[in-house]
Order: C-alpha cells, then sequence, then structure tokens
C-alpha cells in the first residue's frame, strides 16, 4: 500500500518535472508580451511635456515622426502638416529665455508659465513643447496630442531614437532591414559551405575522416558568440576596413560573415543527416544505370534530401537572426535603414542587448525593447513550427 | 567533359571547401590561442583585476563563472533528466508526447536575448531577486533544458527494450526497472548531455547581461543574492568597453582563451564518453 503510495508520488513527480519546458514556454509568453503589448498605446513624449499650440490652429494630433521632423526643422512650414501656409514658430525652454527678458521670466523662472502663455496665445504659428503642469485653466493655447504607439507606428517608422527629446522615435523598419540584410548575407556565405562540407562528409569522405569532422563541427558550434564576436572584432573587422578602404571596418558584411560561420553547424549538421537518410538503394540504382557517383549527388541524393536542407538553411537563418553578442560587437550598431554591407547597421538583438541596461525598468523605452523581444520571439516560433511542420509532412526528423 | 573529369573537379571543390570549414575551427582557436598563452600564467587566475583590469588576473570571472554553472545544473539536470524519464518512458507516442517534443524544441530555438528579457522580467524583477546568481543560474538553467532533455531522452531510447522485457518478467515494476536498469544504462550518455550543458551554459553572454553579471566587482560572491563576474562577459567587457580598449587586448585573449578552453574540455570530455560506451 505504502510502496505504491511513494511509486505514484515518485511518477508524479517525474510528470511534473516533464511540464518545466511547456510551463517555460508559456511563463516567456506572458512576461515578454505583457510588457511589450503595453508598450502599445503608450505615448512617446517626454515625461511630463505637452505640446501647445495657438487656438486659431487646427491642429490636433501629430505622428511622433512628423513631430521630430519638426523639432529638427525639416519641417519648417504649417502647410506641410495640413495647416494654413505659415512658418512654425518652435518655442522650448532654450528658445523662450531669448523671446522673453530675464525680468519677465522671473529670478527663480517663477513666471516662465505666463511667458509659454503669451507667446502661444499671440503667435499663430506657435507650436510649444512645455511641461504640463504650466497648463492651467488660464492657459490660452491648445494641446495637441501625440499619437499613440501602435503596430503600425512601429512596423513603418523609419528611424529608431529612443532616447530623443522631446519625442522618442520608436520605429523597427531600420533593425529589421539591418537583421534581414545581416542574416540573409550570413546564410549566403553559410550554405555553399556548409553544403559542400554535408556533402563532403555524407557521400566522400572515408568513414574515418568523417569521424573526425564531425566532432569538429560540433566543436564549432560550441565556441561561445562571444568569442566569435572578439575573433571577428579583432581580425575581421580591420580587415575589411583595409580591404574597402572604409573609415570603419564595423559593418554589416562582418556581421553576415560571422553569422555565416556561426549557422555553419546547424547548416553541416542538419543537412548531413538529410543526405544520410536517403535510402542506399537509390543511390545503388543510379550507380547500376552507369552515372558518376557525382551524377548520383547531383540528380538522385540531393533532390531527395532537398526537404533537408532546406529546412537546414531555415534554421541556419533563425540561428543568425537570433544571435546577439557576436552581432553586437561587430555590425557597428548604427540604425540605417540600408542595402549597403559596407555600412554600419542594428539588429534587433543587437539594440536589446545594448540598451535594456540603460533603460529604465517599466518606462516606455524598456517596453519597446521588450516588444522587439516579442517581435524576435515571434519569427523564431514561426520557424520553429515551419520546420516541425514540413519535417512531420516528410517524416524525417 | 567527360563525367568523371568533371566528378573528380567537383570532389576536389567539395573536398577543398569542408576543409577551409574545418580551417575556419583551427584558425579561431589557433589566433586565440596563440595570442592569449602568454597572458596565461597563475596570477592570471588566481588574482583579481587590477589597474582598471588592464593588469591582474581574472579569479572574480572564473569564480562566478563557476557559480553559474553549479546554480544552474544544480536546478537544470534533475528536471531535465526527470522530464527526459517522464516524456521517453512514461507517456505514449501521440499528441501529447509530440506536443512535449515540440515544446522542448520550441524552447531550443528561442534566442538567448530572449532568455535575457524574460529572465530580467521574471527573476529580477517580478520575483524580486535583483541582480544575483540566483537570478542568473535560473536562466541560464532554462536555456539549458533543452539540451538535457533531449540528450536524456536520446539515452533512454537507445537502450534495448530487451533489458526492459527482462526485468518486467522478473516481476520487477516499471519505476524499478528504470531506476535499476535502464538508468544505469543509459547514464553515460545522460553525463554527456550534462556535460554539453555545462559547455553552452559557460559561454552565454546575452542571458546574464541583465540577470548576474557585473561590470568590474573585484570580490568573491558569497551569496546566490549577489552579483558576480562572469567569463563571457568580461570578454565582451575588456573587448569594447574598457578604459583602454588597445592595453586590455592581452587580457581579453587571456580570458577567451580560458573561456574556450572549458568549451573544448567539454566537448572533448562528452565525445569521449560517447566514444567509450559505444564500444561496450
Amino acid at each position: 500500500m505504502f510502496k505504491k503510495l511513494s511509486q505514484k508520488i515518485q511518477v508524479s513527480i517525474l510528470a511534473i518535472c516533464s511540464l518545466a519546458t511547456s510551463v517555460t514556454v508559456i511563463l516567456i509568453i506572458i512576461f515578454l508580451f505583457s510588457e511589450g503589448i503595453s508598450f502599445l498605446g503608450m505615448k512617446p513624449t517626454e515625461e511630463g511635456y505637452v505640446l501647445a499650440v495657438n487656438t486659431k490652429n487646427n491642429l490636433s494630433s501629430i505622428s511622433p515622426e512628423l513631430c521630430k521632423k519638426v523639432f529638427d526643422q525639416e519641417v519648417d512650414n504649417w502647410s506641410q502638416l495640413g495647416e494654413k501656409d505659415m512658418p512654425i514658430e518652435l518655442v522650448n525652454s532654450d528658445q523662450i529665455a531669448t523671446f522673453y527678458s530675464e525680468e519677465a521670466i522671473g529670478s527663480e523662472m517663477e513666471y516662465l508659465d505666463t511667458c509659454y502663455n503669451d507667446y502661444v496665445s499671440k503667435h499663430e504659428g506657435a507650436f510649444a513643447v512645455m511641461p504640463k503642469n504650466y497648463v492651467t485653466s488660464k492657459f490660452k493655447g491648445r494641446i495637441v496630442e501625440v499619437q499613440e504607439n501602435s503596430i503600425a507606428s512601429l512596423v513603418t517608422g523609419r528611424e529608431w531614437f529612443p532616447t530623443a527629446k522631446p519625442i522618442a522615435q520608436f520605429g523597427i523598419l531600420p533593425l529589421l532591414m539591418g537583421t534581414l540584410i545581416v542574416s540573409l548575407g550570413a546564410i549566403l556565405i553559410a550554405l555553399p559551405f556548409g553544403l559542400a562540407c554535408a556533402i563532403y562528409m555524407s557521400e566522400i569522405a572515408k568513414k574515418g575522416r568523417r569521424k573526425i569532422m564531425k566532432p569538429l563541427v560540433e566543436l564549432l558550434a560550441g565556441i561561445p558568440s562571444v568569442v566569435y564576436g572578439f575573433f571577428g572584432l579583432i581580425v575581421i573587422v580591420p580587415l575589411i576596413q583595409k580591404l574597402f578602404h572604409l573609415d570603419v571596418g564595423e559593418t554589416a558584411l562582418a556581421g553576415s560573415i560571422i553569422l555565416g560561420i556561426m549557422a555553419l553547424p546547424t547548416i553541416i549538421t542538419i543537412s548531413e543527416d538529410a543526405l544520410r537518410n536517403v535510402p542506399n538503394a537509390m543511390r545503388e540504382a543510379s550507380l547500376a544505370m552507369g552515372a558518376t557517383k557525382w551524377q548520383t549527388i547531383y540528380k538522385v541524393v540531393i533532390p531527395y534530401a532537398i526537404s533537408g536542407i532546406t529546412t537546414a538553411a531555415v534554421l541556419g537563418i533563425g540561428r543568425a537572426i537570433g544571435e546577439t553578442m557576436a552581432v553586437l560587437m561587430v555590425t557597428g550598431n548604427a540604425a540605417n535603414v540600408t542595402f549597403n554591407y559596407l555600412k554600419p547597421v542594428r539588429t534587433i538583438p543587437a539594440t536589446i542587448a545594448a540598451e535594456l541596461g540603460e533603460a529604465p525598468s517599466g518606462g516606455i523605452h524598456f517596453k519597446a525593447l521588450f516588444a522587439l523581444g516579442c517581435i524576435l520571439f515571434l519569427i523564431t516560433m514561426s520557424i520553429n513550427l515551419y520546420v516541425n511542420f514540413v519535417s512531420k509532412r516528410r517524416g524525417v526528423k | 567533359m567527360k563525367a568523371i573529369t568533371k566528378q573528380k573537379i567537383v570532389f576536389s571543390i567539395l573536398k577543398v571547401m569542408s576543409f577551409m570549414v574545418i580551417a575556419i575551427l583551427f584558425l579561431i582557436i589557433g589566433f586565440i590561442f596563440v595570442k592569449g598563452i602568454g597572458v596565461i600564467n597563475w596570477g592570471f587566475i588566481s588574482k583579481m583585476p587590477e589597474e582598471g583590469m588592464l593588469k591582474g588576473g581574472i579569479l572574480p570571472a572564473i569564480v562566478g563563472t563557476l557559480c553559474l554553472i553549479g546554480g544552474s545544473m544544480l536546478f537544470a539536470f534533475p528536471i531535465g533528466v526527470f522530464s527526459g524519464i517522464y516524456i521517453n518512458e512514461f507517456l505514449k507516442d501521440g499528441p501529447l508526447k509530440r506536443f512535449m517534443r515540440l515544446m522542448t524544441d520550441n524552447l531550443a530555438g528561442i534566442p538567448s536575448i530572449v532568455f535575457g528579457l524574460f529572465g530580467m522580467a521574471l527573476f529580477v524583477n517580478k520575483l524580486k531577486f535583483g541582480d544575483s546568481i540566483l537570478a542568473g543560474s535560473l536562466t541560464l538553467g532554462i536555456l539549458a533544458l533543452p539540451v538535457i532533455i533531449r540528450t536524456t531522452e536520446e539515452a533512454l531510447r537507445s537502450v534495448d527494450d530487451l533489458h526492459r522485457q527482462a526485468s518486467y518478467a522478473l516481476g520487477a515494476s516499471k519505476l524499478y526497472t528504470i531506476k535499476k536498469v535502464v538508468l544505469p544504462i543509459a547514464l553515460p550518455n545522460i553525463i554527456t548531455g550534462l556535460i554539453l550543458a555545462i559547455g553552452r551554459v559557460s559561454g552565454e553572454t546575452a542571458p546574464i547581461l541583465f540577470t548576474v553579471a557585473a561590470y568590474f566587482l573585484p570580490k568573491l560572491p558569497h551569496s546566490l543574492f549577489e552579483q558576480a563576474m562572469a567569463l563571457p562577459y568580461h570578454l565582451y567587457v575588456l573587448a569594447t568597453s574598457g578604459t583602454d580598449i588597445e592595453k586590455a587586448k592581452p587580457m581579453a585573449f587571456g580570458t577567451a582563451l580560458i573561456l574556450i578552453t572549458i568549451v573544448l574540455i567539454c566537448n572533448l570530455l562528452a565525445n569521449l564518453i560517447r566514444a567509450k560506451f559505444k564500444k561496450k
């Protein structure tokens, strides 16, 4: 009786442990997305500040991107915002001091609110950024709402500048592009070499040689990414700088090369497995018909194993997309929207790693980084599910 | 061109390309070895960092990494092995088993920086462990779980069913059979998983960035709730953001060499164990 109970308890312990991975995945989803989704709906305005215009102005809301252009004076006429044709007169804490005398502002800036009020009410073209508590019942301007973060603003925004003031910029387009071109470059480098290595190991090399090569390839997978990054920084970055006569060697190309090397083991192992799963009868039939070994590999073995090879490529891309440290160290981390491999880029994981330490916990920047994490999670999760789906349909594992 | 000539050309190209892949491995390891070996001496591994980490040793980073390895394995190894046992021995083939394997695969595919985010949100902020060895160990443990579960499952699958049936025939219960028959046979391969997980955990940087790693902390940790330095993060700091990056290079090479040595030893050990028990 007691024995049976203790057995039952032991089995239940095993069962509970087996839930660990599922629970973790669910927890990751909950924590990641609860922070990431709360980013949507927040406003990227600096804490405690508002935008105000003259009451004759019809502008009621403005997108963060346009707003930054106004402050950078790329947009300097109201007609560009769909209003009357008149110049935009920016007012912020620096400029207000040039418009009014020290007396008017007061020695301890106690009348600053009156100055803002005065300026905004008198100048039709005024566009003011001012502390929120200056907006009282006496205020004669109109508050302009900054549009909330949305999935659309996140995906279409062309600038990532989370510490910009007064309006932070959260456009992930440059990061997405950076991630994609670096990963694409990596797979273009890794696929030919990885495939060649897999074919050589599975079809050409003698058994003894394969036995030596396989653990070496596994070792390549075992080298920590920070060591790859270090190697890239010391060897590949200066090399690229010299070869292409660049000012800085930290480029998308450097990232692609390092990531390509890192993706090699994944590609080799999985495509080699796929090649070795091809039944020998296929090879023998082809050889018996007088085909050479290469013709057999090219016309019979590779087509038969193609789904496994695709899986290898897809997983290789997945590995490259999620890679953090090595990319952080060699790509230069400038958020550019570019297809130029000789320019610095910034990827999603590198952004998270570089900025999370500085982002105050719970703030909008912090949440934006979690939103990036969600995007990363969704990308890699769909890659895994796709691979799982394909390998199940093909019956290869 | 004759087919056989073409084959010769193609095969030599493939051969050269594969050797290039292996050559890259030796290039990286060799480069770090040659540049780093000069720095390594007893002082380097037994002293605190000095003078803005440009001199002295890397003892706290080594100790920190050992703590993280110990902490993460203490938590992940039993859970991983138990989980592998349950999935392989108790679950029948079906949707549930497939689902669990899928979840393990998914967890393995999640990028390491996402583990860092998660560890920070759950362990550091929600459970209020703060930046601590505990938070870092748990984060790294989760990351290592899939490795351990997979190797455990593989190890159990490779145990011949005859062993199980013989044990049942003697009247042993399922649990007793697993404990006394299956596990002892599978143990070497399970240990392989442990070693590989240690190799993986010791080199991970992204998950510890925000859960434990200290930029500079010239003392040894005394409790689980303290921050610690760690080898991979130390290498990152030396290579990118030290006080004087040029002067820090030798230290960085030394750190990289120590890190790579740990990983190499783990891989070698795992392969040796695998090879030894395959023959028997």
